[in-house]
């Protein structure tokens, strides 16, 4: 994925001439309309630009994130089967915000800048990730639902318009689908045990289910970003239609784990051929958003810690390559 | 913050007989670390038996505006594709 090093200041037309601008614009949009890729070197519209840097961005700090709730588990996984996935896993998501902050990182935006809004809280990330994970069935629901979910939305980002994005969705949606079959054979194992497993498992389902659904963002009628994205063909399905889908798959999974969706309003409407939920409580899920949910700042500090434990590590490995550079030997 | 170390692409031969092909970039102090780092970033399921890592600056790429100019010329040249020349169905072999 190519980047900064590589990108040429495109518009050879000055700010003053409108004309090549409209020009410039209706080749943008004539490309779009035909479903090419727009890749980082080619002209784009800096709304368009500045867009897909916050939507990868928000992408990329999720995918880091996402690390600390399930790496709570680690060093108390069940057995050792289920610990070196969980640390697959875990290195999985690593690896999908390295691919996304690559993407993110053709469109002009330097990493530092990238890592420093998100340590100094001025970056969102998926607000499901400031929920703390308490029992180890937590591990199995964040499986099966919120890489679930995720996976749902990330399907059809597969075809975004921009080149680098929809590539790094390939990848993750490839290694994505183990995790969630992982999270959902862990429900299994509980919802076969004892009683007190069951009632982990069922337990771990109330609290992940509204946050799981929340994900897919607001009801379309108050999502500020979406017709737009779709016009961009960054996204292709509307945050209610994904939700929808999801929610059509995963009922019928918990029915078969014996499980009860903690949603008394919950039924199958025979005209739709879907199962309606009930209405949503947005007022916690801004909450959290905006700060306030129970592992914010658990989460901040975590990285925030991280990232300064790594420092010296950093700084001698800098020195390191300074020492011996134009000394490197090459390899064929 | 700091700046960021350099940033390298990197290319990934899947298996011998195949051309190493572009998977993406990340970030190195130096070509070793690259390396190491393209093996955990872009090989965990055995995605490739060899790994080229090169700095993106020193990648020379040819500009979207000069597309045209660039390939433009091989568009009416048809007659190098084999389906240009007509020869009868009888002929085998051809």
């Amino acid at each position: 994925m190519y980047t900064q090093a590589l990108d040429s200041p495109t518009p050879d037309v000055q700010p003053g001439d409108a004309g090549g601008q409209a020009a410039l614009q209706r080749r943008f949009d004539e490309r779009i309309e035909r479903d090419e890729k727009i890749e980082p070197k080619d002209w784009m519209p800096d709304a368009y630009r500045q867009t897909l840097i916050r939507q990868i961005a928000q992408h990329a700090h999720s995918e880091i994130v996402g690390m600390l709730p399930e790496g709570n588990w680690i060093t108390r996984a069940p057995s050792l089967r289920r610990k070196v996935v969980l640390i697959a896993k875990v290195q999985d998501e690593g690896g999908h915000g390295m691919y996304l902050y690559s993407a993110a990182e053709t469109l002009g935006v330097a990493r530092a800048e990238l890592l420093e809004q998100l340590l100094d809280g001025r970056a969102k990330y998926s607000s499901i990730f400031n929920y703390p994970t308490l029992t180890w069935a937590d591990v199995g629901a964040i499986g099966w639902l919120v890489d679930g979910a995720a996976i749902m939305n990330q399907i059809p980002i597969c075809r975004c318009s921009y080149g680098p994005y929809a590539r790094a969705m390939v990848r993750i949606c490839k290694e994505e689908s183990f995790h969630q079959r992982q999270g959902f054979e862990i429900m299994l194992a509980l919802a076969r045990g004892t009683a007190q497993q069951r009632s982990m498992a069922q337990d771990a389902l109330n609290r992940w289910w509204w946050p799981s659904i929340m994900m897919f963002g607001p009801s379309d009628a108050s999502s500020v970003h979406t017709a737009q994205s779709m016009r961009w063909r960054i996204k292709r399905f509307t945050n209610d239609e994904l939700r929808q889908k999801f929610v059509d798959i995963t009922v019928p999974q918990a029915q078969f784990l014996g499980l009860e969706i903690p949603d008394p309003a919950l039924r199958w409407d025979e005209d739709s051929q879907h199962y309606l939920t009930g209405a949503i409580d947005w007022s916690e899920f801004k909450a959290v958003l905006q700060g306030n949910g129970p592992c914010n700042q658990e989460r901040l500090r975590a990285r925030r810690q991280a990232h300064e434990e790594g420092r010296w590590v950093r700084e001698a490995a800098a020195a390191y390559a300074a020492k011996h550079e134009g000394r490197g030997s090459r390899h064929g | 913050m700091g700046d960021d170390w350099p940033l390298f692409e990197v290319f990934i031969r899947a298996r011998s007989g195949l051309e190493h092909k572009h998977v993406g970039s990340l970030h190195a102090a130096d070509a070793r670390m690259a390396i190491e780092h393209a093996r955990d970033v872009y090989t965990r399921r055995q995605e490739g038996v060899s790994i080229w890592v090169v700095r993106s600056s020193e990648i020379i790429a040819s500009d979207p505006e000069e597309a045209d100019a660039l390939f433009e010329p091989a568009r009416d040249k048809v007659y190098r594709h084999p389906t240009f020349y007509a020869i009868p169905d009888e002929v085998k072999n051809l």
